[in-house]
């Protein structure tokens, strides 16, 4: 049994301006000790997502009823989507689930030291005194990579520079031993060398501490570094998943080839670099049919623009959704 | 191409006060050291470096947009030719026209409340080179058609538009009035890789046919290594080396370039692990540490480092490199 089960997640978003369509018919599984990177442009509902995971999409938000969120913890199983309060959710938030943010900046509270905030969260979870959460707290961030953790621990936030700051959310996220990581785009706002840093940082804590870590990135590099399994999102729908080394190595969704030849690649300088045709459609004029096709250069007339594609099997743990696949499938 | 740069810096140090102490001098920001180099016309010049490292205050001193604080930088396009620190009024002005900038955020650079026709036409009527509306018009549209954007577009207000097309607009705005030279600095770190492929391509079928010379300002190294033919990088202020860039991914000589160039996420995953890692982070510039300035995280520091600035010197034409063991 899986650690976390998606099954069929779609959500929309009430607005003036309709209803919006944000995520459609997700599907995915993450086991423990295991990284799943979700890679897609802005726009492709890569967040909304991980959001769902606790929660944490604003007031307007509507799960359709087949949406499925499970959460398989040693004291049973939780329906994520069933949770209403906020005292039920804390089981899930911050508890069996932490999360680390693109911009640590943002993240902590600018007017409370950052040990006062790590504090703060292991009173919640746990059942701790201030004196052992204050001396755990220390040890994680000493943990992380981060020199005279003591003084940090009574220092604020803007007194740390970018790459201390993601070390110290990564200590804060980790310090309740959390089942699943929900890393969002945690090293786009860093320097190549210190991204470096923090990605060797996440490998080693996720085979030190064997939690599970959905790694949300628009960069298919980062992917390739941190993850065993990626899926491939496109306007809020996984268009291919399998193992990284095989997505990466011979994709087979459209999509998935059109971002990687768009790459720049530091060992084919000779190489044209090639867009992906055309914008990525707003969410208020959701192509119907299968969502890439007004993009797509391997399209079938009357086919693609009209019945939404099926996930086909390419190989084993490999899936895309593509028509065309199902053509060359046939064909061999 | 000419042998005479169009560019060409001179020993150039740009330096900021921070506040005001109560006794003694304010601290002083060096963000820019004693950087010397030559930009040649019709090249794409890639400038890389971390945050903090004083790129984008170099590309902005060039453009005068912030006061020089010592040395000089010479501008010289075979009709004028400039000391760029010391120009007044007039002179000023034309250089506005002639030396450009295109903007990091498509989103917060395009004003929402004009249309993208007056936007475009913004930069014509400010500098005054056209002198009726019809002429105006159709030196939007001729700009617009160019940078690939549709003419029903023109009517329309920013907000209808996605990132690959603000910056398409932006980049028309930017190229209105005909310059020589333009700094792009950061112009694709917010796209997406669909889209920043598609400006990339964009930027550089303009250059040939406008014949222009772009400081191409990036921290992504492989987008740099597409597009520029040469590639300088900075640290802490100054150049640590400078080279075509063919040469320059080839054979890395500075351990700061060879350890960006290792840093960047391999697409291969078997490659995982074999990047050269690099401890702690850029010093603060305010307090830069003495000697070679990378020392404090450089892989083969030796003790002359720690108090030896290293001499910027040749190693091939072209390639130039500030290292003790290059």
């Amino acid at each position: 049994m899986s650690l976390l089960t998606v099954e069929n997640l779609t959500l929309q978003f009430d607005t003036d301006e309709g209803r919006i369509t944000a995520v459609e018919n997700v599907s995915f599984a993450i086991n423990s000790g295991e990284v799943l990177g979700l890679v897609g442009e802005s726009g492709s509902g890569k967040s909304v997502t991980a959001k769902s995971l606790m929660q944490l999409n604003p007031e307007n938000s509507v799960y359709s009823p087949e949406s499925n969120i499970q959460l398989e913890l040693e004291s049973g199983t939780v329906d994520v989507l069933s949770l209403k309060k906020s005292q039920e959710m804390v089981v899930v938030r911050g508890g069996a689930i932490s999360m680390i943010f693109q911009e640590p900046m943002a993240s902590f509270a600018p007017a409370i030291t950052i040990g006062g905030q790590m504090v703060e969260q292991l009173l919640i979870h746990t059942s701790m005194s201030k004196k052992e959460a204050a001396a755990l707290s220390v040890e994680m961030l000493e943990r992380v990579g981060i020199n005279e953790a003591a003084k940090r621990f009574n220092q604020y936030a803007f007194e740390l520079s970018g790459g201390m700051r993601q070390r110290a959310m990564i200590a804060m996220a980790l310090s309740t031993k959390p089942k699943l990581l929900i890393a969002d785009e945690p090293t786009t706002a860093l320097d190549v060398t210190i991204q470096l840093q923090v990605l060797d940082l996440m490998k080693d804590l996720v085979a030190e501490f064997g939690m599970a870590i959905l790694f949300i990135t628009h960069d298919l590099g980062v992917i390739a570094q941190v993850a065993d399994r990626v899926a491939v999102m496109y306007l809020g729908g996984i268009v291919e998943s399998g193992p990284v080394a095989e997505v990466l190595r011979s994709p087979s969704h459209p999509y998935t080839k059109g971002l990687i030849n768009a790459l720049p690649k530091i060992d084919a300088l000779d190489e044209p670099l090639t867009p992906i045709p055309g914008d990525i459609p707003s969410p208020l004029e959701r192509p119907p049919g299968c969502v890439f096709h007004t993009r797509c250069p391997e399209v079938i007339a009357d086919r693609c623009n009209a019945t939404v594609p099926t996930r086909t099997e390419v190989a084993k743990g490999h899936d895309a959704s593509c028509f065309a696949l199902e053509v060359k499938e046939k064909a061999a | 191409m000419t042998d005479k740069p169009l560019v060409q810096v001179e020993n150039l140090n740009v330096e900021f006060a921070l506040g005001r102490t109560w006794f003694g001098k304010p601290p002083i920001l060096r963000a820019v050291n004693d950087v010397s180099l030559d930009i040649m016309p019709g090249q794409f010049f890639g400038l890389v470096g971390e945050s903090g490292s004083g790129k984008t205050t170099l590309g902005r001193a060039i453009l005068r947009a912030v006061p020089i604080s010592s040395g000089k930088i010479t501008f010289d396009d075979a009709e004028v030719c400039y000391d760029v620190g010391s120009l007044l009024k007039k002179d000023l002005k034309n250089y506005r026209k002639l030396a450009q900038l295109i903007f990091q955020d498509p989103y917060a650079a395009l004003s929402p409340r004009m249309t993208v026709r007056d936007i475009i036409a913004e930069p014509l009527e400010v500098m005054g080179l056209t002198q009726t509306r019809e002429e105006t018009d159709e030196r939007v549209r001729d700009i617009a058609a160019k940078c690939r954007l549709n003419l029903e577009h023109l009517r329309r207000f920013p907000h209808a538009f996605s990132g690959g097309q603000r910056q398409r607009i932006s980049i028309a705005r930017t190229l209105v009035c005909n310059p020589d030279f333009v700094v792009a600095d950061e112009s694709v770190a917010a796209l997406d890789v669909s889209i920043q492929a598609d400006i990339l391509n964009l930027l550089q079928s303009l250059q040939d046919e406008m014949g222009l010379t772009f400081l191409f300002i990036s921290h992504d190294l492989s987008v740099v290594a597409h597009i520029c033919d040469h590639v300088a990088v900075m640290y802490l202020g100054s150049l640590v080396e400078s080279a075509p860039t063919r040469k320059l991914f080839a054979n890395p000589s500075h351990p700061y370039t060879k350890a960006l160039l290792s840093a960047i996420p391999s697409l291969d995953p078997d490659d995982s692990g074999k990047a050269q890692k690099l401890e702690g982070e850029i010093p603060s510039p305010v307090n830069p540490p003495p000697g070679c300035k990378f020392h404090t995280r450089c892989p083969v520091a030796e003790d002359r480092c720690r108090t030896e600035v290293p001499e910027w010197r040749e190693l091939s034409d072209g390639h130039s490199v500030a290292c003790h063991f290059a």
